[in-house]
């Protein structure tokens, strides 16, 4: 399987990531939206260095940038909802849409 | 072999990421993803990224137990011994989701790629090792002055007060 097979199953991560991001209410849902889409970009990065530029390390580099940012986005939104959840019992984006607009 | 493996596995990457806005328990939404994301894991021992794949699969193991946590005292309904839906705007989601997915596969049939320069050395593990200490040194340091900062971040946000405002 080539190239293409992998940058098309990146595209089906990373569009059911965005989906789970536009319509989940719950945030911690949303959230699993955003590591689907940086799934997609995990799949991307592989395939690009196996397929195109094997011969240096870059690729791999990029799959390493990739899942640390997965964690710290974790990490960092499930201190906002701690945050927010403190602050006013919201766990849902309806109920904080203070900057809306 | 190799491709049948790849479709096999690929399937279910994303059947767990479809079945993580499926399924009503928040508890299975989060193996859902655990099974997503595992699966690409082991995608990648496909491509010779042995290393990869193994942190991958361990680095989400821990990522989704703690998520179950979370879950657990976050949301509503964790167990989903209630059917219930939690979306908005379905509609405008699905239409902007199957646009990205067609631009994206439009984009990844249509390019013309580049031949392959190089070959595969015969340890990514230890190119990869190589590079992040010498080459691509400065990613490294961003990445863990990245760390440093979200772990003080995270604590912050976290804390219900700090040290001077007592109340």
């Amino acid at each position: 399987m080539g190239l293409e097979a992998f940058l098309l199953l990146a595209a089906a991560l990373f569009a059911v990531g965005v989906y789970g991001v536009l319509s989940q209410q719950s945030i911690v849902m949303l959230m699993m939206g955003l590591e689907l889409m940086i799934n997609g970009v995990i799949v991307a990065g592989g395939a690009f260095w196996y397929h195109l530029a094997p011969g240096t390390a870059d690729g791999q580099v990029l799959v390493l940038v990739a899942v640390t940012v997965m964690a710290l986005e974790m990490a960092a939104g499930f201190a906002v909802v701690t945050a927010l959840y403190r602050a006013r019992q919201v766990d849902t984006t309806d109920e904080a849409g203070d900057l809306k607009g | 072999m190799a491709v049948v493996a790849f479709w096999a596995l690929a399937v279910l990457s994303v059947a767990g990421a479809v079945a993580v806005f499926t399924v009503d328990s928040m508890a299975r939404a989060t193996f859902a993803l655990l099974v997503s994301l595992a699966a690409v894991g082991v995608l990648f021992l496909l491509i010779d990224l042995a290393y990869l794949g193994v942190l991958i699969v361990l680095m989400m193991v821990m990522e989704m137990m703690i998520m179950a946590v979370f879950m657990i005292m976050f949301m509503m309904n964790p167990a989903g011994l209630m059917p219930m839906t939690m979306v908005h705007g379905r509609r405008f989601a699905l239409a902007v989701s199957g646009a990205v997915f067609a631009g994206l596969a439009a984009l990844a049939l249509l390019t013309p790629w580049p031949a392959r320069r190089g070959t595969p050395p015969p340890d990514p593990a230890h190119a990869l090792g190589m590079s992040i200490m010498g080459p691509q040194m400065l990613v490294m340091m961003v990445i863990g002055v990245a760390i440093l900062a979200t772990m003080i971040a995270t604590v912050v946000l976290a804390t219900d007060r700090g040290r001077y405002d007592r109340r």
